[in-house]
C-alpha cells in the first residue's frame, strides 16, 4: 500500500512539476516594430506589424521571429531596395531573437505599473548573430502583457553594405522599436482560459 | 514500523521519472524559437515575387513593372542620332529625339501615364494592369502577366486638306500582354506578343495592324548594374518585309531614387507605335542610336500609415 502511495505521490510530480514552475507564457503574432534613421538629407521609418513572440515567464527566456519583408516604408521604391540591395531578403528572410531575462521576478509582473527588465540575447539580422542587452518595459494590463524596447542598431554590425552615393542618406547607426501586446498562453497561472492568438 | 524490501527495478523508475520531471522543463529551454518558428510558419503563405525589372522600361519595350501605389514616376527618354553619322554630326550627339513621359500607381496593380514625344509630336496616354503576379510559397504562380494598352495622337502639322488627315487618322493604339518571370534573383526574362493598330497609312498595301513578337531580359551584373536587351520580331507583312526588327541592349544603373539606362538601339522612336512597326535603322550597318532614359520616382502618397 505504502509503495504504491509512494508510487502516487512520484507520478503527481512528475506530471505537476511543470505547471506549478510555469509563471506565465504570453505569445502574440502581431506584434510591431519600426525603426528609424535621421540624417540631415533624409528620415527612413518603417514598420513591420507581423512580428511574432513568445516571453516564458517559468522559464526566464524570450524569442522573437520576424519577416523582413514585412517593413513598410513611406515610399515603394525604398522598400524595393531594403529587401533587394542591403537586408537581401531572399537570402535570409527572416531576423530573430533568442534572449532571457535578466534577474526579473516574474511575481513582479503582478503590482500594476510598468516593470523594467533587463534583457540580453543574440539578434540574428542578414545572416549575422550579435550578442546584445538592452533595457525593457513590461506591464501586465488586462490579463495582456504588454511590452517595449528601444535600442539602436549599426547596420555595419550586420554586414549591410551602404553604397558611397547614398551614405550620407543612411544614418550610421538607426534605432529601433519593439511594441508587443501579447496574449497569455492557455495553461499560465492566474489566467481565463483564453485560446492564443 | 514495517521495513519493505523495493526491488531494484522500481527504485530506478522512480529515480528515472524524477529525473525526468526536472530535465523537462530545461529541453523545453532551448527550443523556445523553434517552436515561434514551427508555430508562424504559414504553409498556405504565397509571397509575391517584386523587382522582376528594375523601372517600368527594359530599352525600348515596357516592362511589367508598373510605379508602385502612391508613386509618381518621371521619365526622360533620350535618343541621339546614329552612330554612323560621321565625325561632322559628331557620331549622332548633333541630333536628338527625346519623350518625356508621367505615369502613376493609382493601385498597387494599376498604373496610368501620359507621355509626349517630338517624332511627329506625338502624345501618348496608357495604361498598365498588373493582372497576375509571380509568387513563391503555395500553389506558386510562375509569371507574372502585365496587360498594357495605349493610344498615339500625332499633333504635326500636315500639308495635306484635312479631308484626307482628318482627326481620326493621327491616331495609333499599341496593345501588349506582357509575360515575365523573374529566373533568379539576378536574371528576368519577358515575352511580349504585340499588336499595333494604325488608323492610317500613306500606301493600300501597308499595314493597319502589324502584330509582333517582343522579348527582352535583364541580367544582374552587380547590385546595382544590369545588362538589359530586348527584340521585337515583327510577324510576315508588309511591316517585316520593309523594315527592320527593333533590337536595344545596354546598362541599367540604379542610384538612390533614380534608375539610368544606357542604350544603344537601332529603333529611332521611343513609342511603340514608333519602335515597332517602323523600325528603319540596320543595326549591324551602324545605324545604331545611343540613348539613355533616366527615371525618378516621387511618392505622392506615403504607404506608412
Amino acid at each position: 500500500m505504502k509503495r504504491l502511495l509512494f508510487l502516487l505521490f512520484a507520478l503527481w510530480l512528475v506530471t505537476g512539476l511543470p505547471h506549478a514552475r510555469a509563471q506565465g507564457k504570453y505569445l502574440t503574432k502581431a506584434g510591431q516594430v519600426s525603426f528609424f534613421s535621421a540624417t540631415p538629407i533624409e528620415d527612413i521609418e518603417a514598420r513591420n506589424k507581423q512580428v511574432a513572440a513568445v516571453l516564458d515567464f517559468g522559464t526566464g527566456q524570450l524569442a522573437f521571429t520576424l519577416p523582413v519583408k514585412g517593413f513598410v516604408f513611406k515610399r515603394t521604391l525604398m522598400q524595393e531596395h531594403f529587401n533587394e540591395n542591403y537586408l537581401e531578403s531572399d537570402k535570409f528572410p527572416r531576423a530573430t531573437f533568442k534572449g532571457r531575462f535578466v534577474g526579473f521576478e516574474a511575481a513582479t509582473l503582478a503590482t500594476a505599473g510598468a516593470h523594467p527588465v533587463q534583457v540580453e540575447g543574440d539578434l540574428t539580422l542578414h545572416g549575422v548573430t550579435r550578442h546584445i542587452q538592452l533595457p525593457a518595459s513590461l506591464e501586465l494590463k488586462d490579463g495582456r502583457l504588454q511590452a517595449f524596447a528601444a535600442f539602436t542598431v549599426a547596420s555595419a554590425d550586420y554586414n549591410i553594405d551602404v553604397p558611397l552615393l547614398v551614405r550620407n542618406n543612411i544614418a550610421k547607426t538607426v534605432s529601433v522599436r519593439v511594441s508587443l501586446a501579447c496574449d497569455p498562453v492557455a495553461g499560465a497561472v492566474g489566467t481565463t482560459s483564453r485560446p492564443a492568438n | 514500523m514495517n521495513r519493505y524490501t523495493y526491488s531494484k527495478t522500481t527504485f530506478s523508475g522512480l529515480l528515472l521519472a524524477l529525473l525526468l520531471a526536472v530535465a523537462g522543463p530545461a529541453r523545453a529551454q532551448t527550443d523556445l524559437l523553434a517552436d515561434l518558428e514551427r508555430q508562424t510558419a504559414d504553409s498556405t503563405k504565397r509571397e509575391v515575387v517584386a523587382a522582376t525589372f528594375k523601372g517600368t522600361h527594359i530599352i525600348n519595350a515596357q516592362s511589367v513593372e508598373t510605379p508602385g501605389k502612391g508613386t509618381l514616376a518621371f521619365l526622360i527618354q533620350h535618343r541621339f542620332g546614329t552612330l554612323n553619322s560621321g565625325a561632322y554630326e559628331f557620331f549622332g550627339l548633333d541630333q536628338a529625339v527625346l519623350r518625356l513621359s508621367f505615369e502613376y500607381g493609382l493601385t498597387s496593380r494599376l498604373a496610368v501615364g501620359v507621355g509626349r514625344s517630338s517624332i511627329d509630336k506625338t502624345f501618348d496616354g496608357f495604361v498598365k494592369y498588373r493582372a497576375l503576379q509571380q509568387t513563391t510559397g503555395a500553389r506558386p504562380m510562375p509569371v507574372s502577366v502585365t496587360l498594357f494598352a495605349s493610344s498615339a495622337i500625332t499633333t504635326v502639322k500636315f500639308n495635306q486638306p484635312a479631308t484626307e488627315r482628318n482627326t481620326a487618322s493621327r491616331l495609333d493604339f499599341a496593345y501588349q500582354v506582357l509575360i515575365a518571370r523573374k529566373v533568379s534573383p539576378g536574371l528576368s526574362v519577358q515575352f511580349m506578343p504585340t499588336l499595333i493598330h494604325r488608323n492610317y497609312t500613306p500606301l493600300a498595301g501597308m499595314q493597319n495592324d502589324v502584330y509582333a513578337l517582343g522579348a527582352g531580359l535583364r541580367q544582374k551584373l552587380s547590385k546595382r548594374i544590369a545588362l538589359t536587351a530586348d527584340y521585337f520580331y515583327l510577324l510576315p507583312g508588309y511591316a517585316a518585309r520593309n523594315y527592320y526588327n527593333a533590337l536595344g541592349v545596354g546598362f541599367d544603373i540604379e542610384t538612390g531614387g533614380h534608375v539610368f539606362q544606357l542604350h544603344f538601339t537601332n529603333a529611332k522612336g521611343m513609342t511603340e507605335k514608333f519602335f515597332v512597326p517602323q523600325t528603319d535603322g540596320n543595326f549591324f550597318n551602324g545605324d545604331i542610336y545611343f540613348g539613355f532614359t533616366v527615371a525618378r520616382n516621387f511618392t505622392v502618397k506615403s504607404q506608412l500609415r
